[in-house]
């Protein structure tokens, strides 16, 4: 890639085309080499990983998938229950950051001095680049042991209220629950959230937004009447983006969530994830138990895809629309 | 006091060397290289340059890198590494022939052992108790029976006043605390000897089976490692857990006193733990199970660990490397176990295992 600038820039235009053919050609084929690549890889992980898996499927058939007992000992390998906590978790993640990503979002590209929007994006991109072991030990040592004494209390604030009862209700002996593992989600995924909004936020053309203005709307009223409607494929497709990101999460999980595999609506309770079990029992398993681990780890490859082709699909037409809107 | 092997091992060393020299004239010279070599000058008896990979049980770890650092004093033209990972890893690699020997807490499973590429051999190294720490306020020496202890991670003993502990403890006044039990995230060696041992001692009252992980009741608390458990325990009031001897005591744990089979409460100690050895009935590959074993002084959830070794190493170097480094540990090594927390084996027995060496053909 070097080569190709360093020689055809300084060239004019028509001098030495047959190495200028060579090198498009050569970049030509590299580049579909990798991006068959990526494909390739891609299937391949699929393949070996169900096949290394298949005794489990094989073995357990459907209740694979549907039995929430784990039992080693007796090797029944039902997922139900892990499925439910990461599922639960990504949840509890989403509800608490999508708010805040979309305020922080707004906060940048509205209401900052464009010399301090750089400050506030460079310290939320930050978060991201702290290791999620960072996030896990930190929920293990510091945040768990600290919301304990929260998580009592605000169970006995809502105690018999409907609903809310019930889910902020639980036995949080050690803090490590549903809960804390989706508010450690949740700070991890607020940077990718903030940042997909941010960029549709900045998409707005700007005509529509004076427009607004003009007309007499307030900023509020300017944002929902302008900036939201414009965004909304936008804000979906970093909700999306963030529940993939929020679903995979393993070693803040594994870490928080307490790995007392059960399916309830209390969240303070402790409770296990697919990935966590993965990260956790791997290094002891043999046999049929290790397909099984495998078995999960297809799973959410799978799930992970569903979502992030549906955000695909989100952003795709996303773009669409902003490529019409502008012409 | 455990964990600060490092001034002490620099005196220990000097000792070690002595005591190489002296098990080895003991021994009579019954392995052909070893015993011949070190009663002469001292650097002839120096093996040639090797590296031998090991993996497996995280349990002996911490012994096995004090082990690994003293050789190196005797033996340092030799590099021996221990990547831990867990026993399950450790047989794999072994049965792949990734590593040239393999740390395990378990026996390998008769289906597992036919995958292996050579045939292997078990040398037992040291044991270790596990204990059963709790943490309630107000209450000390607590006591309890293997039918307790399995009604408590069970599920059906939920109050620290229940019925059953009382009857363990006639004079401890016990407050009416919930149990908090907690156990291992993770899959691991000293689970399955923690549900061996209720298996054994309490055959009725046990039910979950035993294995590196079992189906917890739901509820119970889960840390991860031996550390993991400690931490837990240690932070909650009313909290009891399994924990490796030498974390309960780095941690400041209070540890039960468990009934034996003599029907004697014996606090886990290395002594007991040594006791429980001597005790147990050696098979003739020298596996052992020192669970629940006979003795007054016994201390009934003793957990053994093996070295795996392949009965023939193609490359001379590193088959004298290998031999010569378990047999370190049989020998000399024992003296380091206390040090971090686990218990020699009786001597009849690292003589029995020094024995078995002569089974390893190199070359």
């Amino acid at each position: 890639m070097l080569e190709l600038t360093e020689r055809t820039a300084p060239e004019p235009l028509g001098g030495h085309r047959p190495p200028g053919r060579i090198v498009d050609r050569t970049f030509r084929a590299l580049a579909a080499t990798g991006g068959a690549l990526v494909l390739v890889i891609l299937a391949a992980i699929l393949v070996t990983t169900t096949r290394n898996a298949w005794p489990a499927f094989a073995d357990q058939g459907l209740t694979f998938f549907t039995s929430s007992t784990w039992d080693v000992v007796q090797g029944t390998f039902g997922t139900l229950a892990f499925s439910y906590g990461t599922l639960v978790i990504s949840v509890i993640a989403l509800l608490i950051a999508v708010p805040v990503s979309l305020g922080v979002a707004l906060f940048v590209t509205e209401l900052v001095p464009v010399r301090a929007r750089r400050a506030v994006v460079f310290v939320i991109d930050l978060l991201a680049a702290i290791p999620s072991v960072v996030f896990g030990l930190w929920g293990i040592l510091v945040l768990a042991p600290a919301l304990t004494g929260t998580y009592t209390s605000v169970a006995d604030a809502v105690d018999g209220v409907p609903l809310l009862g019930t889910l902020l209700s639980g036995d949080p002996i050690s803090g490590r629950s549903f809960f804390t593992a989706g508010l450690i989600l949740a700070i991890m995924i607020t940077p990718i959230v903030t940042s997909v909004t941010r960029e549709t936020f900045a998409t707005v053309p700007r005509a529509q937004k004076d427009g607004a203005l003009a007309l007499g709307a307030t900023r509020w009223e300017m944002i929902r009447g302008a900036v939201f409607p414009h965004s909304r494929s936008g804000i979906v497709a970093g909700v999306l983006l963030g529940f993939g990101r929020a679903i995979g999460e393993t070693i803040a999980v594994a870490l928080v969530i307490g790995s007392s595999p059960q399916i309830t609506a209390r969240l303070f309770n402790s409770g296990d994830a697919l990935s966590a079990v993965i990260a956790n029992q791997f290094g002891e398993s043999t046999g049929t138990y290790q397909a099984a681990l495998i078995g999960m780890g297809v799973l959410l490859f799978a799930l992970t895809l569903v979502i992030s082709m549906i955000a695909r699909g989100v952003i795709h037409r996303a773009e669409r629309r902003i490529g019409s809107a502008s012409a | 006091m455990i964990r600060s092997r490092m001034t002490s091992r620099r005196l220990a060393l000097p000792a070690i060397a002595l005591t190489i020299a002296l098990g080895a004239a003991a021994c009579g010279g019954s392995s052909d290289d070893g015993g011949g070599s070190t009663s002469t000058t001292g650097g002839g008896s120096k093996l040639a340059a090797a590296t031998i990979n090991g993996s497996g049980a995280t349990f002996p770890q911490a012994y096995y890198e004090t082990a690994i650092e003293a050789f190196k004093g005797e033996q340092p033209a030799v590099t021996v590494t221990y990547a831990g990972g867990g026993s399950g890893k450790g047989q794999t690699d072994m049965a792949a022939g990734l590593v040239d020997w393999a740390g395990s807490d378990s026996v390998v499973k008769p289906e597992d052992a036919a995958k292996f590429a050579t045939p292997f051999l078990y040398f037992p190294t040291v044991a270790a108790p596990i204990t059963v720490s709790y943490n309630l306020s107000g209450v000390k020496g607590l006591r309890l029976s293997a039918d307790t202890i399995a009604g408590i991670f069970g599920g059906t003993i939920t109050k620290w006043d229940d019925a059953a502990i009382a009857a363990d403890n006639p004079k401890a006044d016990l407050p009416s605390t919930a149990i908090v039990v907690v156990h291992r995230a993770d899959g691991s060696g000293t689970t399955a000897n923690f549900t061996k041992y209720l298996t054994k001692a309490a055959p009725s009252a046990w039910t979950l089976g035993t294995d590196k992980v079992v189906n917890w009741p739901a509820g119970q608390q889960a840390g991860n490692g031996n550390a993991g458990v400690a931490q837990i325990v240690k932070s909650t009031n009313g909290a009891i857990g399994y924990v490796d001897f030498s974390d309960a005591e780095f941690s400041g744990l209070s540890y039960a006193a468990v009934k034996n089979a003599s029907g004697k409460y014996v606090t886990a100690s290395l002594a007991g733990a040594s006791a429980a050895v001597d005790g147990a009935t050696i098979e003739d590959d020298l596996t052992y199970d020192p669970l629940d074993a006979a003795g007054a002084a016994a201390y009934p959830i003793t957990a053994p660990t093996y070295l795996l070794i392949s009965t023939t190493y193609s490359d001379a170097a590193k088959g004298a490397a290998v031999k010569g480094f378990v047999e370190y540990i049989l020998t000399g090594g024992q003296s380091l176990a206390a040090e971090v927390g686990f218990a020699k084996l009786p001597a009849e027995l690292a003589k029995r295992a020094i024995a078995q060496l002569d089974e390893v053909t190199v070359g």
